[in-house]
């Protein structure tokens, strides 16, 4: 395999495997902010206990994104050199806003959200854990924008030829609210809030089951299934909005996302199918004329198949592409059922009696972790040939002075890592929800019994 | 332009800035896992571990405030750099992670094996990230071959250079001791009393280490000092980190160890500074044909972005700033274990 290669697999694993991580945070984050501002407005201990448990788990996670995220941002520069010329003025722009503006704030009040419980008030820890949830959502915005910059390029010129060739800015703005940044990262916003309340539905239907900690479980399942419900349907829209931006932007990303190859025809939806890739034929179940009706609506206009594209402007892979955004749409159309039954179930008061249900949502927490991964597989194996949509080939960004031995080692190198990383990760978050919470309440009483004892003065 | 300086100019300052800052606050926290084997009872370890525990990954984003102001401000430098450094950097970059990842797991389980083999893992976790770190900045002194696109141009052992090899060791020397002097603010007792110790000892090795650097470079590499003789005022950096490293231990005795922090601090930011004099303009040097050097000229990006970039560091630094001050002001003292501690 040669270098190009080589790299493209070496930042596909370190991404997918760093993007287990931060959305994981994000949505944790936010479920903690909830937590912990019902303990603010309530004072009630259980409030308390939870939110402490669910920061440890957090700490467990933020760590392993911090170190596997370091390693994303220098790798611009040790496999892409070309690419980290050609896009300095931008993307460096966004990494650096994102450094100082996001990950400082993260990780400065990090410390404060998990040693300091005892040396600030209250509420001061609280404005910490909002600060630490707010950093991670503005280093989603930094993120997003620079990579929705690649998908569509705007606010910029180009400068020099060959292999001097680079984008300068000549709009900041018009580079950050660029025509796919803000729909994409309502997108993934909400993407990471499924897959933190997911976690936080899957521990707590565990304890359910087990009949374990459950003046804690019960509460904590209700907080994280009404951020689901709403998330899981506030994402039907917004990946639709997306999808209707890559129709506008990025018409040979769109035929590839649904296998759809003769321009002259109205275009279908499949729900499910396979892309026969040397015949350019797609089969599965469909509706006829959806793609066309979803972007146009009407089921007449004919939409740009990926023969009306020269052949090197074309992704290759289109049948992985057509798989993966299906699954990632499967899973959100399943996350939409599970938490509105379980909303109703909740509202008819028999939620937490159906059994099954319960271990549905044990599992369910891949659920939003595949949809993450798979969608993300689709939007940037869509945005092929090129790493700068219609600007710069993936073929001619790598580092040409890096050879394939050397990327070769380090991948070996960060596959291993990786692996030992992923193992301890699972086992010791396991042994966590296997501890459960510590619960401060009755020890608390046993102190107010205490102190009522002390003879008086 | 900016107050009559250029804009390449002044990122090259920022640039620096952050880069020193890194090095102070990281430094200390490297340091102190450089010397974790130095500490033989678990208690000591746990507490230099919760010295560092709720502050370490505030100074990590030093580091990727620097990545993101090199990327941004000078791109041809960041491409050539990282991708000539493919391998140091590799294992920089996982070093880190398992410092990190060293710090985050020791704590979670209570056996012998598990202990140990973290605190090995981090104690070399941290001397690796150092001496790599080390060794770039004495490859970056130096300079490296590079073609006519400004990339790098030969052969990756050549890092391992005699010069390189010592600015390596003098970093770890310089770290152990910021590490250890960082430690003697946070602990009491005994600890405090044996990191005292550990940290005149240091002191002493990187004055070695940093005397041997300083005369191999005057005999072999003299051009590295063209930039201070040509021009005396520049004197008085040397002058200063002597001082500095001089009143360390003065320091130490007094039991001033906020001082001696400061001392060593500025120990640091010297020696940076001494480097970005003799480098300026280039931010990496090809002896074998200077005009493929990289300078802050030809690896800038363009003027609206640097003015944007200043604009950006203008809002962002005093932010951070006033966060790390309030984090360091809530856990500032000596360590107490408590059930949230590592």
């Amino acid at each position: 395999m040669n270098t190009e290669v080589l790299a493209r697999i070496q930042f596909a694993f370190t991404v997918s495997f760093h993007y287990i991580y931060p959305p994981l945070s994000i949505g944790l984050g936010l479920v903690l902010v909830v937590m912990e501002g019902m303990y603010l407005r309530t004072r009630k201990k259980i409030y308390e206990d939870m939110t402490r448990f669910w920061i440890k788990i957090f700490a467990l996670i933020f760590g392993i994104g911090v170190a596997t995220g370091i390693v994303m941002e220098f790798e611009f520069g040790t496999n892409w050199a070309t690419y980290s010329k050609y896009v300095g003025d931008i993307f460096g722009s966004a990494l650096a806003a994102e450094g100082i503006f996001a990950f400082a704030l993260e990780s400065g009040f990090l410390g404060v959200l998990l040693f300091g419980w005892r040396r600030v008030s209250p509420p001061v820890h609280f404005f910490s854990t909002v600060m630490v949830w707010l950093g991670s959502m503005f280093s989603a915005v930094w993120i997003v924008v620079a990579n929705s910059w690649q998908q569509t390029p705007a606010g910029y010129h180009i400068v020099g030829e060959g292999l001097h060739a680079r984008a300068e800015i000549t709009d900041f703005w018009a580079m950050v609210f660029n025509p796919s940044s803000v729909d994409r990262l309502l997108h993934v916003w909400v993407g990471a809030f499924l897959a933190g309340a997911f976690l936080v539905l899957s521990v707590n239907a565990w304890y359910i089951l087990k009949k374990r900690h459950l003046e804690i479980a019960l509460p904590s399942f209700k907080i994280a299934l009404t951020i689901a419900a709403f998330a899981s349907i506030t994402q039907l829209f917004l990946g639709h909005r997306s999808a209707t931006g890559v129709a506008q932007n990025q018409p040979a990303k769109l035929a590839a996302l649904e296998g759809h190859y003769d321009s002259l025809e109205v275009a279908d939806l499949y729900l499910l199918g396979w892309v026969d890739q040397n015949k350019r034929t797609t089969s599965g179940l469909k509706i006829p004329g959806g793609l066309t009706f979803m972007v146009h609506q009407d089921f007449k206009t004919p939409i740009p198949g990926l023969n009306s594209f020269p052949r090197n402007d074309q992704p290759k892979q289109i049948n992985a592409i057509f798989q993966f955004y299906h699954i990632m749409i499967s899973i959100g159309m399943a996350l939409i059922f599970l938490s509105w039954l379980a909303m109703w179930l909740w509202w008819r008061g028999k939620l937490f009696e159906q059994r099954w249900l319960m271990q549905i949502f044990v599992w369910a927490v891949a659920l939003p972790q595949i949809a993450n991964q798979t969608g993300w597989f689709s939007a940037e194996m869509g945005r092929q040939p090129w790493v700068v949509y219609g600007l710069l080939r993936t073929s001619e960004a790598f580092s040409r002075t890096v050879t394939a031995n050397q990327v070769l080692f380090s991948l070996i190198l960060f596959t291993i890592v990786y692996l030992v990383l992923l193992i301890l990760f699972l086992y010791l978050l396991t042994k966590k929800i296997h501890h459960g919470p510590e619960l401060h309440t009755e020890e608390s009483a046993a102190e107010i019994q205490s102190k009522r004892q002390l003879p008086r003065l | 332009m900016f107050l009559g300086i250029d804009y390449a100019t002044l990122w090259f300052l920022v640039f620096g800035a952050v880069i020193s800052g890194y090095a102070i606050l990281d430094g200390f926290d490297l340091g102190a896992g450089a010397l974790h084997l130095f500490l033989k009872k678990e208690e000591s370890r746990r507490i230099a571990l919760n010295a560092i525990g709720p502050i370490w990954d505030g100074n990590e984003v030093w580091l990727v405030i620097g990545g993101g102001a090199l990327f941004a401000g000078f791109p041809v430098a960041y491409a050539a750099i990282f991708s000539a450094f493919y391998v140091p950097f590799m294992i920089f970059i996982i070093g880190l992670i398992y410092r990190a990842v060293a710090i985050e797991f020791r704590s979670k389980e209570p056996g012998k094996i598990w202990r140990a083999s973290w605190d090995f893992i981090y104690f070399f976790a941290c001397t690796i990230v150092t001496l790599s770190l080390g060794l770039m900045l004495g490859n970056v002194a130096l300079g490296m071959p590079l073609d006519e696109n400004h990339e790098f141009a030969g052969n990756w052992l050549d890092f391992f250079n005699p010069f390189s090899i010592l600015v390596a060791v003098t970093t770890l020397a310089l770290f152990m001791m910021h590490g250890a002097i960082f430690l003697t603010m946070k602990t009491e007792n005994r600890l405090f009393v044996k990191l005292t110790i550990l940290a005149k000892n240091f002191t002493i090795f990187f004055v070695l280490a940093f005397t041997l650097t300083t005369l191999y470079t005057l005999l072999y590499i003299p051009h590295l000092s063209d930039r201070i003789r040509s021009n005396p005022a520049f004197f008085l950096l040397p002058v200063m980190l002597v001082l500095a490293v001089a009143n360390i231990p003065r320091q130490l005795n007094k039991g001033a160890w906020r001082w001696a922090f400061a001392s060593s601090s500025i120990t640091i930011a010297t020696l940076l500074l001494m480097v970005a004099v003799e480098v300026f303009p280039y931010l990496v040097y090809s002896p074998i044909n200077p005009q493929n050097s990289i300078t802050i000229t030809n690896a800038a990006s363009s003027p609206k972005t640097m003015g944007l970039l200043l604009r950006i560091a203008l809002i962002g630094t005093p932010l951070v700033g006033i966060y790390t001050a309030f984090v360091f002001w809530t856990f500032k003292g000596k360590v107490k274990l408590d059930e949230m501690s590592y």
